[in-house]
């Protein structure tokens, strides 16, 4: 039945603990807006089963980069991008790579819930719908309580599956489109900024999400908050006008970083 | 931090200058409402009086003058399998003249008497046995519309004061219709006739059933053509084309399509269409698809803006979740759309309905006498119809146009009402 936990297993049988396997890699991305250059020559790799916050100043690329690894930006007009990302070893941008394949594989979080404007169900259940991932009718209201449950939303609208998703409140709402983005089995969910729009109880609630979520899926997520940084990731990357600054432990990166303006930036001096 | 200190200002809120600014702020905006308020009592003002002086001229033409006449058709013996020949004129002639009593006049003046009813009295009578045979077996009444002077005379439209030598019905054929009168066989029942009779050139039978024909068909093969189109090159524009020069230049095209007048698209289908395809002139085809021309910058515009105004969050929780761009739009985008989509088609058609020029030079201002079965049968359009109506010199046509314009007013007015309601109904909010 349930291709998630296949997926999970396997990738707790693929990683060895002590040496870090690598997700996705990205080396030498650099990304043009028309004739304005946002990103420069990053090398970057994301740590399976980890969690890797990118951090950096309003307008430092780390969105950029992140909407780079399931291919989001193709779809603003005059974007480009060079250099290479891999998942798994292959080079996403490669013409033989599907990229409705790419984005079922690198699921994404918005900054603003976005559900779409209809039942919490058909919400959950679209992305299996148009996979193809369920054989049944059962199958897809399996699919809708385990992606749900796992976002931690189950009990909060397990009776109310048929009402519109824009009705719940802000944070339940982001879990929803967790709970939309799991249903479709990603190895990869990238989060861009999830909590901004919530308060911080619902904030909480999903950084506890992720905390749990790390488990069976490789999470990248953007956050303008430090200490949220500090309290989901393992691994954190520093951006600063375009460029990687460094990417470390989570660990060390808040408490002994190896760049000044990595320090300055989480002291509070720019920002 | 000195300097930074001075530089604060310290503002005295209740000085006279101030107060003074405050007040004039106050004037302006008084002043812009008191300008709107003016504009949309000056717009209601002449939709007053477009729809008074429309009701004024045209409410007559919603009754007509009929006289209900005996007939006895059992004495007839006419055949029943040869109605359409029998010989009515003469059946009819006789019953006219008993109502009147005036079968003893001379010839001349039974002429003059019978011109009191309508030339296809005997017609009238004819089709409704036709369509009723059981009535040949007895006495029956039939209803027979007065002919044009003496229905305006019943409604006071001809004065009896006029000389008589300046009306068009003399003193012995007023006489014989107060004799009819005061027999209580007059009566002004609703112009039924108006709404389910073909043109005529007699205004006591005309109706608009023709040109509501013409303009529905026009209106589906408009719709069936421009609705479809419309959208696919919204999509296609807004979510597939580059951006690039030819891009822009179909835009400003389309764009400035929308501005050209009308009737320069009747010139188009009466070249293309007539000229070229060889389709058949005064067709609602036609009609329509000239129509169609005219919506489909329109449509296409206001396709666009809808599928600009969906919230491009929704675009990428589908494309985010790994749809393709075909179900994003299909299965997100259009949905959201369509309501706005909706209410511009019907704003749009709305429009077409309303359209006169583009029809004139396809030949929709025929004179037909049947209705339209089809989308090629010649027939006029509701706004053709009016046209060629104010043009006709019988007095009962002067109403009629006021009353064609009316049931055309209200046609529009129901699509419109079926614009707001799907607005309403459909709308999302974000």
């Amino acid at each position: 039945m349930n291709m998630m936990a296949e997926t999970t297993t396997e990738a707790k049988q693929v990683q060895p603990m002590s040496e870090p396997s690598f997700k996705m890699l990205g080396r030498n991305v650099s990304v043009h807006y028309g004739a304005k250059q946002a990103l420069f020559n990053v090398n970057l790799a994301v740590r399976q089963n980890t969690v890797t916050a990118l951090i950096g100043p309003s307008g430092c690329g780390k969105s950029t980069f992140l909407r780079c690894l399931n291919r989001m930006n193709d779809t603003i007009d005059n974007c480009r991008v060079s250099g290479e990302i891999t998942l798994d070893g292959q080079d996403i941008y490669d013409a033989a790579i599907d990229v409705v394949e790419l984005r079922a594989r690198v699921g994404m979080v918005f900054q603003k819930p976005n559900p779409f404007p209809k039942s919490i169900y058909e919400n959950v259940a679209y992305g299996p719908r148009i996979h193809g991932l369920a054989r049944s009718r059962a199958d897809l209201d399996q699919i809708v309580e385990t992606s749900l449950q796992k976002a931690g939303l189950w009990s909060e609208v397990k009776d109310r599956l048929n009402e519109p998703g824009t009705g719940l409140s802000g944070g339940q709402q982001q879990r929803l489109c967790i709970a939309r983005a799991v249903a479709v089995s990603p190895e990869v969910i990238l989060m861009d900024e999830p909590c901004s729009a919530l308060d911080p109880i619902a904030t909480a609630r999903v950084e506890e999400l992720i905390h749990e979520l790390r488990s069976n899926f490789t999470i990248v997520i953007v956050t303008h908050s430090m200490q949220q940084a500090a309290r989901v990731s393992q691994r954190t990357a520093m951006f600063h006008l375009g460029n990687l600054v460094e990417e470390n432990d989570t660990d060390k990166i808040f408490t002994n970083p190896d760049e000044q303006r990595t320090q300055d930036y989480i002291m509070g001096r720019f920002g | 931090m000195s300097a930074v200190q001075q530089n604060v200002q310290t503002v005295d809120w209740h000085s006279d200058a101030i107060k003074a600014r405050r007040k004039s702020r106050y004037a302006a905006e008084t002043r812009l409402k008191a300008y709107g308020l003016i504009a949309i009592v000056f717009a209601l003002g002449f939709l007053t009086i477009l729809i008074g002086s429309l009701t004024v001229k045209g409410y007559k033409a919603f009754e007509q003058t009929v006289v209900s006449v005996e007939i006895d058709l059992a004495t007839s013996g006419f055949d029943r399998d040869k109605l359409m020949d029998a010989n009515w004129k003469s059946l009819v002639k006789k019953a006219l003249l008993e109502v009147g009593g005036a079968e003893s006049l001379k010839k001349k003046e039974q002429k003059a008497y019978l011109d009191m009813f309508t030339d296809n009295a005997a017609y009238l009578v004819r089709d409704q046995v036709i369509a009723d045979p059981a009535r040949l077996s007895g006495k029956s009444s039939f209803v027979i519309p007065l002919s044009d002077p003496f229905d305006q005379l019943a409604k006071g439209e001809i004065s009896r004061d006029t000389p008589e030598d300046q009306r068009r019905v003399n003193d012995r054929q007023i006489a014989a219709f107060d004799q009819l009168v005061a027999k209580g066989v007059v009566s002004k029942p609703f112009n039924w006739g108006l709404i389910f009779n073909a043109d005529s050139r007699f205004p006591e039978l005309a109706g608009l059933a023709g040109a509501i024909s013409g303009s529905f068909w026009s209106i589906v093969v408009c719709f069936a053509i421009s609705f479809p189109v419309g959208i696919a090159a919204a999509i296609y524009l807004e979510e597939f084309a580059p951006k690039n020069r030819w891009t822009d230049l179909i835009e400003i095209n389309i764009n400035n399509l929308a501005a050209v007048p009308s009737v320069v698209f009747g010139l188009l289908g009466l070249a293309v269409f007539l000229g070229w395809f060889g389709l058949p002139r005064s067709a609602p085809l036609v009609g329509g698809l000239v129509l169609a021309l005219m919506t489909l910058p329109t449509l296409i515009i206001v396709t666009r803006v809808s599928l600009k105004s969906v919230p491009s969050s929704i675009r990428e929780a589908a494309l985010g979740i790994g749809a393709s761009k075909h179900e994003a739009i299909f299965h997100h985008i259009l949905p959201l759309a369509m309501p706005t989509v909706m209410t511009g088609t019907i704003i749009s058609l709305a429009r077409a309905l309303g359209e006169t020029a583009p029809l004139l030079l396809i030949g929709m201002n025929a004179f037909m006498t049947s209705t339209a079965h089809g989308v090629f049968d010649a027939s006029t359009a509701l706004p053709t119809q009016i046209y060629i109506w104010s043009d006709s010199p019988e007095r009962g046509f002067v109403s009629r146009t006021s009353a064609a314009i009316l049931v055309l007013l209200a046609f529009l007015v129901l699509m419109n009402g079926i614009a707001i309601f799907l607005r309403q109904r459909f709308e999302r909010r974000w």
